[in-house]
Parts: C-alpha cells; sequence; structure tokens
C-alpha cells in the first residue's frame, strides 16, 4: 500500500477569482486556485517540484488594488482578495512578455510556447531584425548532457534543482547581469572542471530544453528524434535498494532518456548518474 | 554540502587579502592544497568549521573587496580560497563576483579610472574627457578606463574616480605613503575633471589633490534657517567633540527619555516619510518592525545612492557623518535592534572614512556598543561596501547584498518588517529620512510636522545639477515650488525641461515652474519627487541623446532576474537608437512600440528598477513631445 502524506489539515481561505467565489487550503497560491478551478494561465519558470522563483512574469494576474500584476504562481491566495486572470492589462503583459523572450531566445523546443504565442498574438518579430538575442552555441562539453543557452530563459529551476532546494551540489549558478546573465559553473569553465555529479535534475526540470540528453541533442540534430512515435514505462531502477521510479523513454526499441516521476513522494523526479544515464547495458545486445 | 574547490590556488598576496580579513585558517582544512599548513592527522578525522562558517556567508562581499583592493581583479583561485574559508560554493560565489561592475573575474591592471558618463557629466563633456585620458594614457600605462554610471558627483561634473588596488587596504589617499614603498590601495576623486588632472590621479592616486569639501555642494551652507543642512560648513566632520559642541546626541538623549514607543510616536506624529523615493511612513515602518515577535530586529541604512542626479546622501554623510551615527542609534532603539547595517555604495570613499572614523569614535566613547550611553541599550553599527550596482538601492535586493548572493530582489510578500535581512524583521531607511529624525526629536513632533504642507511635511533635500548656475544641495520646506527652487540655484534662460527624480523620475516643461514640490503636488501633476533629483536641462542639450543615456542605464543595471525587465530594458534602448535622428511618423511605429513594452515592464517587473525604467522615456514624448 502506498502511503499518501496528508499533512496538517489547512483553513480554507475564501476570494474571488474572476468573480466567483473560490474556496482554497490557506498556503495555496493564485495558480494552484486557478488549476483547481479548471483555469488554464501559462506558465514557464513555475515547476512542481520547485519554490516558484516567479522570473519569468507570464502567469500574471490582476490582484484588485495592486498597484502593478501578481505572479500567480508565487502570490498566495489571502482572504477577500479579488483576483481577474484574463483582463486586457493581464493578457497584455503576459503578450509582451512571450514576445520579449521568443524575440531573444529559441522557444522552439518549449513546450506550449508556440500554442501561447499564437493565443496571445505575440508578435515576436516586431522588434526588428537587428533586436539583440541570446545567440549561443551549445555548449557539448561532455558525453551526457549539453547546454544550449540559445534556448535558455533564465528561470532559475536548474540553479534551484542543483542547490539547496534539491540536489546540495551547487555546481551551477546565475552569472553576469542584465541581458547578458547567464547559467554557468564556477569560472564559467566547463562542466568536467566543475562540481558537476551528473545527476541530469537540471534536466529533469528545464521547461525549455536549453539542457538535454545528448541522445537526444544528436537525434534532433541528425532530425531523428520523434517524440509521437516513442513510448514511455515507469520501472524502478535496479542499481541499488532506494527503488527510484525510472521512466525510460524509448523510440526504435532504444532508451533515448530516462526521466522520473515527479509525484514520487520520494525521489520527486530526482535520480542520480546511474538511474539517469547509465541505461547502455540495458540496450547492449552482443 | 560536499563543496568542490578545483586545484587553482591561490597566490601569497590574494591568500593575505583574505587572511586579513577573516584571520588565518583555523585548520588545515580551510587551508589550501600545497601550502604550508600540512593537514594533520587531527584535521583529518573532523571537518571543522560546519555551520558556525556557513553562517558567515555574509563575508563573502567584503572577502571580494579585499582582494578586489590588494589585486585589483579576484582570480579563480583568490575565489577558490575565499569560498573554502567561507563554506561557500565556488558557483555561487562566482555569481556573485560577476554581479558587481567594480569587480573583475579576469585580470585588468592595478588601477582603474571609472569616468562618469552619467546624464549630468555627459551633458558637461565626459565623452571628450575620455576620448582625451584615453589618448594620453595610451596602451600599457596601466590604467584600465571604465565608463561609469552616475558617481554621484554632479554638482562638480564631469566626474572621475580612481581606484588603485594595493596593499595597506583601506588606507585611502590621505594615508601617509613613503615613496619607494609598495604601492598602497588608494583612491582619488576628481571632480570637476580635467584630462590633465585626470591622467595626473591615474598614474599617483595617492598624491591628487584633495576634494573640496562637502560644504561647498551646499550653496545656502552657513545661512540661517537649515535644518538638516545646518552643520554642514560648520562642523568639523571629523570630531565627535565638534559634533557635540553643535547639539550633536541631544536628540538620542531625547529619544531614551522617550523609550522606544515614545520615539515611533514621536516621528508617526511628525509625519515622516521616507526620502528614498518611495514616500513610505517612517512611524508605520518602524511600529510594525518593532512589533515582531520574531527577534533579532534589524535595522539597514541604505545609502547606495545610485540614482543618476542623487548627491544628497553623500554630501550629508562627509559634511555630517555623526548626525547619520547617531540617527541610526535612535532607529535601533526604537525598533529594538542592536546592530545596524550601513549599506554604502562603493564609489563614495570619502564618506566610507569619514563613516568609519565616526564609527571608530562613537563606539570609543560609548555611544555606540555594550552600554550607549549608561542607558543599557547595546547597539552597533557595521559598514558594508557596495561594490556598484544601482539595484542593491532596491530594499530587498540590498539585504541580499549585505547576505552574500547575488543583489536580486526578493519577491514581496512578505515584507521586510516581518522577514528582512537574514529572515528577520528588520527596519530600512534612506540617510536623509534618518536624518531627519533629529530635528523631530529635539522640536518636537508638533514643531516638526508645522515645516511644509500637510501631507507631506518637514524640510526636504534637493538635488539641483545640470543646467544652472548653483548646482548643489538645496534643503527647503516641502511646498516650494519648483520655480523658486530654481531661482535659488540661478535658472538658465534657455531652460528647455527639468528631470524630476532622477533616471526613474519624469521630465516636466519649462513652462511648468509652479508645480509645488511636495509628494501630493507632484502627484497631481502626473510626475513624481524620487529621491529628490532636479536636473534643468537647457535647449543646447539634444533631448534624444538624454533618454538613450537613461536607457542605456536601465539596461547596464538591470539585474536579468525577470524577463519584462531583463529583455524589456533592451528592446527600449533598440528603438530609442532606431528613432534617434527621426520624428513624426517615422517615429510613430517604434513610440507604439516603446509603449507597449513599457507598459508591460510597470506592470509585470518584480521590483521597481523595471517599473520605473520606462517613466522618464514616456515623459519626455509625453510632457516634452520629444519626437514630434
Amino acid at each position: 500500500m502506498t502511503a499518501i502524506p496528508l499533512g496538517v489539515p489547512r483553513r480554507l481561505v475564501e476570494f474571488t477569482l474572476d468573480g466567483q467565489e473560490a474556496r482554497v487550503p490557506e498556503g495555496s497560491t493564485i495558480l494552484d486556485a486557478c488549476r483547481a478551478a479548471g483555469k488554464d494561465i501559462p506558465t514557464l519558470c513555475e515547476g512542481d517540484t520547485l519554490t516558484p522563483k516567479n522570473a519569468c512574469r507570464v502567469c500574471v494576474v490582476e490582484v484588485e488594488g495592486a498597484r502593478t500584476l501578481a505572479p500567480a504562481c508565487s502570490r498566495k491566495a489571502e482572504a477577500g482578495m479579488e483576483v481577474r486572470t484574463d483582463t486586457e492589462r493581464a493578457r497584455h503583459s503576459r503578450k509582451v512578455v512571450l514576445e520579449l523572450l521568443a524575440s531573444s531566445v529559441n522557444l522552439s523546443t518549449t513546450p506550449r510556447a508556440a500554442e501561447w504565442i499564437k493565443e496571445y498574438e505575440a508578435k515576436p518579430d516586431r522588434f526588428g531584425p537587428d533586436a539583440a538575442r541570446v545567440d549561443e552555441e551549445p555548449r557539448v562539453d561532455n558525453d551526457l548532457y549539453v547546454r544550449d543557452y540559445d534556448k535558455c530563459i533564465l528561470c532559475y529551476k536548474c540553479v534551484d534543482a542543483c542547490g539547496d532546494q534539491w540536489q546540495n551540489t551547487f555546481a551551477i549558478s546565475v552569472v553576469g547581469r542584465g541581458f547578458d546573465a547567464r547559467i554557468a559553473v564556477e569560472h564559467d569553465a566547463p562542466l568536467t572542471d566543475s562540481a558537476c555529479v551528473y545527476c541530469g535534475n537540471c534536466i529533469e526540470v528545464c521547461p525549455t530544453g536549453a539542457l538535454s540528453f545528448k541522445s537526444e541533442f544528436d537525434m534532433r540534430a541528425a532530425g531523428t528524434w520523434n517524440e509521437a512515435e516513442q513510448t514511455e514505462t515507469t520501472t524502478v531502477c535496479a542499481y541499488c535498494g532506494v527503488g527510484c521510479n525510472l521512466t525510460l523513454h524509448v523510440q526504435d526499441n532504444e532508451i533515448v532518456k530516462v526521466t522520473s516521476p515527479h509525484d514520487n513522494p520520494v525521489t520527486h523526479g530526482n535520480l542520480c548518474i546511474k538511474g539517469r544515464f547509465g541505461y547502455q547495458h540495458v540496450q547492449n545486445r552482443d | 554540502m560536499d563543496l568542490h574547490f578545483g586545484d587553482s590556488k591561490p597566490t601569497d598576496e590574494e591568500r593575505e587579502a583574505v587572511d586579513a580579513l577573516l584571520g588565518p585558517p583555523g585548520s588545515a582544512w580551510e587551508a589550501p592544497f600545497g601550502d604550508s599548513t600540512v593537514r594533520s592527522e587531527a584535521d583529518l578525522r573532523w571537518a571543522r568549521g560546519g555551520r558556525a562558517a556557513r553562517e558567515r556567508r555574509d563575508l563573502l562581499l567584503p572577502g571580494l573587496h579585499a582582494v578586489n583592493d590588494r589585486v585589483g581583479w579576484i582570480s579563480d583561485g583568490a575565489l577558490d580560497y575565499l569560498c573554502r574559508r567561507l563554506t561557500v560554493p565556488p558557483a555561487e560565489a562566482y555569481g556573485v563576483a560577476t554581479f558587481y561592475s567594480m569587480f573583475s573575474v579576469k585580470p585588468r591592471p592595478a588601477t582603474v579610472l571609472h569616468v562618469c558618463t552619467d546624464v549630468v557629466c555627459a551633458a558637461a563633456g565626459s565623452a571628450e574627457l575620455c576620448a582625451a585620458v584615453e589618448g594620453r594614457l595610451g596602451l600599457g600605462s596601466g590604467v584600465s578606463v571604465e565608463r561609469s554610471p552616475c558617481l554621484g558627483l554632479c554638482e562638480r561634473a564631469p566626474a572621475a574616480l580612481v581606484v588603485r588596488a594595493g596593499s595597506g587596504a583601506g588606507a585611502g589617499a590621505d594615508a601617509p605613503h613613503e615613496p619607494g614603498a609598495e604601492k598602497p590601495y588608494a583612491t582619488a576623486v576628481i571632480a570637476p575633471a580635467t584630462p590633465e588632472a585626470t591622467v595626473l590621479a591615474a598614474s599617483a592616486p595617492e598624491a591628487a589633490e584633495p576634494e573640496p569639501p562637502a560644504s561647498l555642494a551646499v550653496p545656502q551652507a552657513g545661512q540661517p534657517g537649515l535644518t538638516l543642512l545646518r552643520r554642514i560648513g560648520v562642523v568639523d566632520p571629523a570630531s565627535l567633540d565638534d559634533y557635540r559642541s553643535h547639539g550633536g546626541y541631544a536628540a538620542l538623549r531625547r529619544a531614551f527619555t522617550l523609550g522606544p514607543a515614545g520615539v515611533i510616536r514621536e516621528v508617526t506624529d511628525a509625519g515622516l516619510v521616507g526620502r528614498g523615493g518611495a514616500a513610505f511612513p517612517t512611524g508605520v515602518k518602524w511600529k510594525a518592525t518593532a512589533s515582531q515577535p520574531d527577534r533579532p530586529h534589524y535595522l539597514v541604512c541604505n545609502a547606495d545612492e545610485s540614482e543618476p542626479g542623487t548627491f544628497k546622501d553623500r554630501v550629508l554623510m562627509e559634511g555630517d557623518p555623526y548626525s547619520l551615527i547617531e540617527a541610526m542609534t535612535i532607529a535601533g532603539y526604537a525598533v529594538g535592534a542592536h546592530k545596524g547595517y550601513l549599506y554604502l555604495r562603493g564609489e563614495y570613499p570619502r564618506a566610507l572614512r569619514l563613516l568609519s572614523n565616526a564609527i571608530g569614535q562613537a563606539r570609543a566613547r560609548g555611544l555606540l556598543g555594550d552600554d550607549v550611553l549608561g542607558q543599557g541599550y547595546a547597539f552597533d553599527i557595521e559598514i558594508r561596501r557596495g561594490a556598484g550596482a544601482y539595484i542593491c538601492g532596491e530594499e530587498t535586493a540590498l539585504f541580499n547584498s549585505i547576505e552574500g548572493y547575488r543583489g536580486e530582489p526578493r519577491s514581496k510578500p512578505p515584507f521586510p518588517v516581518e522577514k528582512g535581512l537574514f529572515g528577520k524583521p528588520t527596519a530600512e531607511n534612506n540617510v536623509e529620512t534618518l536624518v531627519n529624525v533629529l530635528p523631530i526629536l529635539t522640536m518636537g513632533a508638533e514643531a516638526y510636522a508645522a515645516i511644509g504642507t500637510e501631507k507631506s511635511t518637514g524640510p526636504k533635500l534637493f538635488c539641483v545639477s545640470g543646467s544652472v548656475e548653483r548646482p548643489g544641495i538645496y534643503e527647503l520646506p516641502f511646498g516650494a515650488t519648483l520655480g523658486e527652487l530654481l531661482d535659488l540655484a540661478g535658472k538658465p534662460g534657455n531652460l528647455r525641461a527639468v528631470l524630476l527624480g532622477g533616471a526613474a523620475g519624469g521630465f516636466v516643461r519649462a513652462d511648468e515652474m509652479d508645480i509645488p514640490l511636495t509628494f501630493e503636488g507632484t502627484r497631481a501633476a502626473g510626475t513624481t519627487l524620487g529621491s529628490g533629483v532636479v536636473l534643468a536641462v537647457d535647449d543646447t542639450v539634444p533631448l534624444p541623446r538624454i533618454l538613450l543615456r537613461i536607457a542605456e542605464f536601465f539596461r547596464d543595471e538591470s539585474c536579468g532576474q525577470c524577463v519584462p525587465c531583463r529583455v524589456g530594458t533592451v528592446r527600449q534602448e533598440e528603438a530609442l537608437h532606431r528613432i534617434a535622428e527621426r520624428t513624426g511618423a517615422a517615429a510613430a511605429g517604434d513610440i507604439a512600440l516603446l509603449r507597449e513594452v513599457g507598459r508591460a515592464m510597470r506592470d509585470a517587473s518584480i521590483c521597481g528598477l523595471g517599473q520605473t525604467a520606462w517613466n522618464a522615456v514616456e515623459s519626455a514624448i509625453d510632457r516634452l513631445g520629444a519626437y514630434e
């Protein structure tokens, strides 16, 4: 039997969401309430296993009486609050934020980005052909994973996952400032000279594909990556006795990458280097 | 934490610089490999440091300063050694070191010349100054010339600051220097800067001409009727006795007779609101901090005055440093704090010197320490030096900076009064706000509230610069008009516009001289008082160039945390570049684009930097017709 931690009972907070009465447990965010009410708010930097960083600002909503818009992912619902999620003002900010992002980085592997750009009628091209872009070559310095900053939206999720929220390795950080800010390891060295332990938990949380398995990166480059043809099988890692869940992504009878279910109460999607990358022995057919 | 430090080693000089701050390593565990301190068997049995070492993370910024002051830049080995001493992950420390513009993680000459290229200095010829200085210094001069945002010396534009790394950190230009000895750490301020004086100061900062006294920045100095500026030019800023003979520490005595709650009541009744730009009621902030059950409480003085055109806090700190120390003590007493941090911008060497001296003197005389004035109240002040980041003037970014993290703003709520510095209840006030507490206590809340208007009480400092005859700091009661202030400073005949509130503020037209200088009056006129900047622009200065400089400033100073600000400031600058020489229909498309981006920046940015980055440009378009 799986034990489901229930936690201490929480009081309900009553507030107004788009004119409707909403009741959520104390401590819930506006985004939690929106999802419970079946509202689809776009989010990029928010992640189900990490404390929201609210850096992307694509989930902003209007809170009655507030001077600025509030990020739904991290603003807690308060009793009596009046929240509007779909006002012209909120939609305008989301549209511009999507335009700013899509004009500066490559969102081609960001799930749902194209859909939102269409929904909000964002036109990333309107900043002109000379608009500054991140424009960086992918960093391929090891055989396990690739850093492609051209796709990085600086959501800080990899930093948080590598740091005190999960892995406690602290191998990566944001360096520099403003538009020149980048994710990097110490001294901006190659990954192999850094504190990285190759757990791949940063890949697990990356929302844009800026961090990807070398296998996926190579297949995309060769044009053979085909998600529609892939099957996913969740199994138990055989390396040690912890029993972490692995989800094997298989294409043409080959494992192409390994993820882990985020709803697992023990690992929450985290793995170690062996579980994440040590799958070659499965398909060794000699 | 299992930290990985790599194999880069510090040089002897770098290690000395770090050890001078942190003391010698406690065990071979902290020392770099290959050091003379060989790991003993005992060292291998346990790791010392642990929690105690990790809790010293707030020494990261002082540690980076120590290395930068000594060597001029921060090498891999120096950074790793500092990280080992403080148990900070090197990746995070690298992120911090690369955040500040006064640090470099790449080799550079020991002497760095910062030439201010911001709005006021640009109008006074900083581009020509840069060109001339670079021409004279030439390659291989051993001086790195860097273009700097506002150095806060606007009354003496154009301005330059020399920082030369070397041993004897903290000495400064006034320290004795033996010829032939190792070049000391030295700073020199040159303003107004001529190419000759700048080149001379860059090659021998310790021999540079001393700065003129702070009172020269106060054209009203010595006049009767001044409140905040009354001691400037009158007292010796280095002498505690002189400060006391001019009424110093009377306010603190009154504070002790009133008790903490009484002080807060006086400040509330006086109607004091914050002078840093946000105009939040000080009494409300203090009361909220004082009433938090969580302990300890902290007091933070925000002296990171980096708003272009603002220099009032520098003049207060340089002309009357003890008043700030006394005011901080009173504020700390009121909010129940026993420790105050004075976060001073890194570009103010003279203020650093005078405040350090003032704190030392006050400590020696029992005005700071375990038992202030024999009243059983313990309070001490620590100065933290910024390292070139405008964003650190944002209250929560300042906390992160002190704590040894990147100076990125935190999202609010929770507010600082609840969770501030080190996650504890914190009252953070600007220098001018704190100094106002002294007259409130000495004259009483009622008399203080009688100055100014009903909603904006007390005296106010204005930083007047640009095209006026007598630039400087002016003190006027709230309610004087813009025209009255400019008449005092010598209004030019060809005035085109006035920038109120600095780069984050807004422009008003030359025919709007009736605007009352109050919070409510400027708000009613659709503009802001901000930090008290009054920058006069005459019709010889091309407006599009000023707007471009403002956009460039925000692009440079954005921390990069949130998308609207990180990318929006870049798009704003690009659009202004495109329309620099255009007007009317040719500019209309880009102006519409600017409006849309500006609106999203104002609505969706995390902090005030992104929210206000479009204010000045918008006001120039709407009020001045900048591109018509």
